[in-house]
């Protein structure tokens, strides 16, 4: 029982990593279609810049997370204003193909940059271990989850209560009437991209807290995953992405504990077929009628 | 019409042949050494992939991001054919060896095709494409785990069967079948299922039917282009068909255009043999490649040809005769 508890634990805090990965997919879908292929990436400078703010100028925790999340939310816009702004209108395809070209590129630039060799990513939260009757729980767990969630719900309350959050929800719903409603459609998306990718960039920090690692391919298969988290809880929609994260990261955690680490990947992905099977447009996904 | 077909026949034919002998010259005076031999052949077997999931992408209209896992499964069903057929000692000619292990290869992937696509392809657009790559990462991670043919550390003690002049003429013949497809009674239902679903359901196409033939088609052709792969490096290993390598797939297909086949074909010659040029970049050759991709993309949204054909004969009559026909690009064999 016990054991369970530890794994469920380990389990919020890997899904709790997904789901900051994966409301930056989402929203950037929910506003102009495009799977942002390079949402990964954004998640992997995250880390390497906490990496080189907490060793070459040894920053406190908070300028740490502030310094990369800003950095990244600044480059996220820079992309989509470089790369994506143009193929606004363009096959949705074509804009795909930019996403896996800028993926590729910030791929290749870390490997330059920073060198193939992993980097021991330092201890940044301090350090001590709380029990809780048997259980075990390191405060950099605690701090993972604590942080993820709070960020969550921020996130949520701008987007339902602000004026720029209804400017998103309504350039989500439908561009051109809010263009129409006076919305400023240019500049709504691009702060979508710098909040997804300031909640990348924490996501990356946090995870390369957790596995104590950064390299430049780093967020190839968390993005993978953070991407099915976003399919599965319904993508476009916000609070299914943080479901979807929280559910892919229990699985894999349990299955990796109890039945089998090499095929945890498989399940992970044979969970998500029979779901998408049984409810093609996700968990929290409402079915739109088909109009001839 | 009819004169003018044969005579597309006729040039067509001729620049097949007269590719092939530049080919073979170039290779018996050694002008081509080993390596730029190796970047041919496995130019012609992604020309196969290209073309094969331009079925499903282009003719179809489907995202399907999971080709990688056809290809895998083509290569190792056919790769454990060909070890067991000569370990059992049958003495037969390498090339029919080879036909066979394609067959084999080719057969057991459509079968898959036909089981994974018959559930998934009620899906759409994006959910389709989670749904592929899903799938081909499953057939990747069995691999991984499947001992039989070497799990992790790779399938070896394949014979080489294939040499430029054998993957030449197979890859004009799956060209040619793959052309004849997408004119067929069959192909044109698949087309119009890609220009509307609704449309072609109401003039009595068996739509489901026609998408579940068009995806195991494209994988069938992916599992032949898979068992020319595992008897061209005659070593296989599961890390090869990841997800980045249907992406890449996928590249060349979209750069080329959804759709047109030709464009499949010039841009998998130009997406094989760019990376190798670039060879001297050294560690910026993939940042350039990328970089090419992105501006490529900004430039002509729509791929090098969009949906229509490059034309052999329309191009020989506006360079030579200088006609000035009207449809320079449209329509017309390659």
């Amino acid at each position: 029982m016990n054991l369970f508890l530890q794994q469920v634990i380990n389990g919020l805090n890997v899904g709790s990593i997904y789901a900051l990965i994966a409301i930056g997919y989402t929203m950037v879908y929910g506003i102009i279609k495009l799977i942002n292929f390079a949402h990964g990436e954004i998640m992997m400078f995250g880390a390497y810049f906490a990496f080189i703010a907490a060793t070459s100028f040894q920053m406190p925790v908070w300028a740490v997370l502030l310094l990369s999340m800003t950095i990244m939310a600044i480059i996220g816009v820079a992309i989509e204003f470089v790369a994506y702004r143009p193929l606004r209108n363009a096959p949705r395809l074509s804009a795909l193909i930019t996403a896996i070209g800028v993926s590729l590129f910030l791929q290749n630039l870390a490997l330059i940059i920073f060198k193939p060799e992993p980097k021991v990513m330092p201890k940044i939260f301090p350090e001590m271990i709380i029990k809780i009757g048997s259980i075990e729980i390191s405060s950099t767990t605690l701090i993972t989850i604590g942080l993820s969630l709070v960020f969550m719900v921020l996130l949520d309350l701008y987007i339902r209560k602000t004026k720029q959050g209804r400017a998103m929800r309504a350039v989500s719903e439908d561009k051109d009437a809010a263009i129409l409603m006076g919305v400023n459609v240019n500049r709504t998306i691009s702060l979508t991209f710098a909040l997804g990718s300031a909640l990348g960039a924490l996501g990356g920090v946090l995870y390369s807290v957790a596995y104590i690692q950064v390299y430049p391919t780093m967020g190839v298969m968390p993005g993978l995953k953070a991407f099915i988290a976003a399919v599965l809880g319904g993508i476009g929609i916000v609070p299914g992405a943080m479901l979807g994260g929280f559910i892919i990261g229990m699985v894999e955690t349990l299955t990796k504990a109890y039945l089998s680490t090499t095929w945890a990947d498989a399940i992970v992905f044979g969970i998500l077929i029979i779901v998408l099977l049984f409810k093609p447009t996700g968990i929290l996904g409402k079915n739109t009628r088909e109009k001839v | 019409m009819d004169k003018s077909k044969r005579r597309a026949y006729i040039i067509n034919t001729i620049a097949i042949i007269a590719l092939y002998i530049i080919f073979f010259v170039l290779i018996q005076t050694q002008t081509m050494n080993k390596y730029f031999i190796g970047i041919a052949i496995l130019t012609c077997i992604m020309i196969i992939m290209a073309m094969s999931l331009n079925i499903v992408a282009g003719f179809l209209g489907q995202m399907a991001l999971g080709h990688a896992g056809f290809m895998a499964i083509g290569a190792y069903s056919s790769a454990s054919f060909s070890i067991a057929l000569f370990n059992s000692g049958t003495e037969l000619p390498n090339i029919v060896v080879l036909i066979l292990a394609m067959a084999v290869g080719g057969t057991i992937a459509g079968i898959f095709g036909i089981l994974i696509g018959t559930p998934t392809l009620r899906l759409r657009g994006d959910y389709l494409g989670i749904v592929t790559i899903g799938f081909s990462e499953i057939i990747r991670i069995f691999f991984v785990n499947f001992q039989p043919t070497g799990g992790a550390a790779g399938l070896k003690g394949i014979t080489k069967l294939v040499n430029f002049n054998n993957v030449y003429w197979i890859t004009i013949i799956v060209i040619i079948l793959i052309f004849t497809l997408g004119r067929s009674k069959q192909g044109r239902a698949i087309i119009s299922i890609r220009e509307d679903e609704i449309a072609s359901e109401s003039a009595g196409i068996p739509t489901t039917r026609y998408k579940v033939l068009g995806f195991s088609m494209a994988a069938f052709f992916a599992g032949i282009g898979g068992a020319l792969y595992a008897h061209y490096q005659a070593f296989l290993e599961p890390s090869k068909f990841g997800f980045m390598f249907s992406i890449e797939m996928f590249v060349i297909v979209v750069l080329g255009g959804l759709g047109s086949l030709t464009g499949s074909i010039i841009s998998a010659i130009v997406l094989t043999i760019l990376p190798e040029m670039l060879r001297g970049f050294a560690e910026y050759r993939l940042l350039v490649y990328s970089l090419v991709l992105i501006i490529m993309m900004i430039f002509r949204p729509q791929g090098i040809f969009g949906r229509s054909e490059f034309s052999l004969t329309t191009a020989i009559d506006a360079l030579i005769l200088r006609k000035n026909t009207k449809n320079t690009v449209d329509g017309g064999e390659s």
